[in-house]
């Protein structure tokens, strides 16, 4: 069963088109990558699959329901699908701990106790506990991302969306934010990553998406991906990558 | 120059009989406060949900904001004071405007100069936390989506408490804009500090020492101003950022 | 309803327009003397020089302090002592005229010097070193390099703060100048049509400003670029 379809999706600024006929899916318990040089618009397309950015034709699913739909309540929808930013986002007047608890007490109507509960359990998950009095701009950048993911993962998500999780990272706090994501993607988690990671890929990635100028240029099992990609784009940015 | 300083006029008798000239002066000092706090509140409240507006993803609410804006910005406060001290009256439905005229003249004027300090005010206010919305991080709104909030509930629990921390410093000359602002009322009559100095000039004939102690004062109200909004500063700053951060 | 009467307006043109007149000359000379004094006071303050900084930080603290009105009043009571003790006017010489002018020339110098010492310091510190390693004193660089930058980037906010000065001109009336909002008024008070003329002086500011502060806009992305 799909958790995610995204079908025939264009999005544009005036003349200048971001997306261009992009059709895939998520399943259920699927973990796909999309990667991709920048500017190809997959971060544009993972920021689509929960409202944050309009599009122009086509439809996105999530779930079975309808993004495009004006009658579907999008706050809702999104509190159901986990988010990780690239600038993390914690929210910087809030301790860690008031963090992860607003979304549950604001959106799902938790109790404090509750929302307490949950939320410190997830921070103890990320291996940070200890730091649930102190505020953002007082951890590092790899606290933060796992902070930002306890934090999404506080509200029970049924999937979750990774937008270049790492990218802003110092070389050395990569390796604990992706371990994490090894975790989730081992327990079942359906996932969508925007990434240039491919270790990551390798070692948990069903398949692999890669795009470029807006279009999804290739699709494939992972295998097949790093095997034989079709395209000569995809095998280019593939030897780039992997020889820096 | 040959002016005679006389200090004590402060506390001679004042011509009602009641009281004393010093008297006046804090009478004055309190309906200033009372003109600055309560327009202050107006502003701050009308000034701050326009800010929002002009932000909103919906160009009639923004073109609204805007409009206010515009209206309240390019028109002489004086211009503004004596309107809604003298225009706004004629312009209500007969019965209302009668009853109003024939009201306690200290009550309209003091409802007059309320109204016209809060809505004058509340244009450059929402100036400010627009500019203060506007230079967030984008990441920050859709990060407060993305758990879902509503948003309005992003505005209230996100946006606005980290923009109100931002334009703090300019919000704080606003503030004090208010009290030397306030000082306009006096041409329509209000008691404020400003007209108390300017009664002290007519009934005693020592214009400086008048004038020196209505001064003072204002400073005094700045200075306070000042400490306190540092305070509220320093309470606000967030923990673990750089000053200037 | 009340029933408009705009009659007695096109017969008041004239004394209205000496009235605008009159604003404009008082917006311009504060506005001109305020600039020239406003620099002097900013360059006080950046001189290093702790006691002219003091000064004038003192002189600038003290004015932003004070509402203008107030300022209107002071200087309406000590201009003409002081032009009856130093030039010898006698008493039946109208000085109004003269005390706004002083007034606002001084109370506007304030706010400008603050806007000037924000653009002298927006200039960036390599400019500086540049100038001192071509061999240059410190006033040849202030006046051939520093200020030449930091002018062309207040220059919005020097026309935006001369809009508010053209504004808050109407103040005068506290002293019973007939600038344009005084004439105005004394106009609507002797015809009976306060409201109507109040309303008319109000447009006028309007268009005047609003049109002012979008050219200021326009200016500005100009610059910008």
């Amino acid at each position: 069963m799909s958790m995610i379809e995204i079908e025939q999706v264009s999005k544009w600024y005036g003349q200048f088109a971001v997306l261009t006929d992009c059709t895939t899916h998520v399943n259920k318990g699927e973990v796909v990558v999309v990667c991709g040089p920048s500017g190809s618009g997959k971060s544009t397309l993972i920021r689509c699959v929960n409202g944050l950015e309009p599009i122009q034709q086509g439809t996105i699913l999530v779930n079975g329901m309808t993004l495009t739909d004006p009658k579907t309540n999008l706050s809702k929808l999104r509190s159901h699908v986990g988010m990780v930013f690239q600038n993390f986002e914690l929210f910087p007047h809030l301790s860690v701990f008031d963090n992860l608890t607003i979304g549950q007490i604001k959106v799902l109507g938790r109790s404090k106790d509750e929302a307490a509960a949950r939320g410190l359990k997830m921070l103890e998950r990320v291996g940070l506990k200890a730091q649930a009095e102190k505020y953002p701009g007082a951890l590092s950048g790899g606290q933060q991302q796992r902070v930002a993911i306890a934090r999404a993962l506080a509200m029970d998500p049924i999937c979750m969306l990774f937008d270049e999780p790492t990218s802003a990272l110092d070389p050395e706090m990569v390796t604990e934010v992706l371990d994490v994501m090894v975790e989730l993607a081992t327990e079942g988690m359906t996932m969508m990553c925007v990434t240039h990671e491919m270790g990551f890929a390798r070692k948990v990635a069903d398949r692999v998406i890669f795009m470029d100028h807006g279009r999804i240029v290739e699709d494939a099992a992972k295998d097949d991906f790093f095997g034989t990609p079709r395209s000569e784009r995809a095998q280019l940015f593939l030897s780039k990558i992997l020889h820096h | 120059m040959s002016y005679s300083w006389n200090w004590g006029v402060f506390l001679s008798p004042t011509p009602s009989g009641s009281g004393t000239y010093l008297g006046w002066l804090l009478q004055g000092l309190e309906w200033t406060l009372l003109l600055s706090l309560g327009a202050w509140v107006i502003a701050f409240v009308l000034g701050s949900l326009l800010g929002v507006l002009r932000t909103v993803p919906n160009r009639w609410l923004a073109g609204l904001a805007a409009g206010y804006v515009e209206a309240f910005r390019n028109v002489p406060l004086l211009v503004q004071l004596f309107s809604w001290y003298f225009v706004l009256p004629e312009l209500l439905p007969r019965g209302l405007g009668d009853a109003i005229k024939q009201s306690d003249p200290l009550i309209q004027q003091f409802i007059a100069a309320l109204l016209c300090l809060g809505c004058f005010t509340a244009a450059r206010v929402c100036e400010q936390v627009r500019a203060g919305l506007q230079s967030l991080p984008r990441g920050q709104k859709n990060a407060a989506l993305a758990i879902g909030l509503t948003l309005p509930q992003a505005y209230r629990y996100v946006l606005l408490p980290l923009a109100m921390r931002i334009v703090l410093p300019p919000l704080t000359s606003e503030f004090l804009n208010v009290f030397k602002n306030s000082a306009v009322a006096s041409t329509i009559g209000l008691i404020e500090l400003s007209r108390q100095g300017q009664q002290l000039v007519d009934y005693t004939a020592q214009p400086y020492e008048a004038f020196i102690a209505v001064t003072l004062l204002y400073v005094l109200i700045n200075v306070c101003v000042m400490f306190g909004m540092r305070w509220v500063e320093r309470r606000a700053r967030l923990p673990g950022h750089r000053e200037g951060q | 309803m009340y029933e408009f009467d705009w009659t007695s307006i096109p017969g008041a043109l004239p004394i209205l327009g000496s009235g605008m007149l009159m604003t404009l000359r008082l917006t311009l000379v504060a506005m001109v003397v305020g600039i020239l004094w406003g620099t002097l006071l900013a360059l006080a303050r950046l001189s290093g020089n702790r006691m002219l900084g003091w000064l004038a930080a003192g002189y600038v603290n003290l004015f932003r302090a004070v509402p203008l009105v107030m300022v209107i009043l002071w200087f309406y009571l000590i201009v003409p002592t002081l032009l009856k003790d130093w030039a010898g006017l006698g008493a039946g010489t109208d000085i109004r005229m003269a005390s706004a002018l002083v007034a606002f020339a001084l109370f506007e110098s304030a706010y400008y010097s603050e806007i000037i010492r924000a653009g002298v310091r927006s200039v960036p510190r390599g400019q500086v070193n540049a100038a001192q390693a071509l061999g240059m004193a410190y006033t040849q660089t202030m006046r051939l390099v520093v200020l030449p930058q930091a002018f062309r980037n207040m220059l919005p906010l020097l026309l935006t703060q001369a809009i508010i000065l053209f504004q808050d001109t109407s103040l005068v009336y506290v002293i019973g100048l007939a600038d344009f909002f005084g004439a105005a008024y004394k106009v609507g008070d002797r015809d009976g049509r306060l409201v109507e003329l109040l309303l008319f002086s109000g447009a006028v500011y309007f268009v005047l400003c609003f049109g002012a502060s979008l050219l200021v806009r326009r200016l500005q992305k100009r610059i910008a670029v």
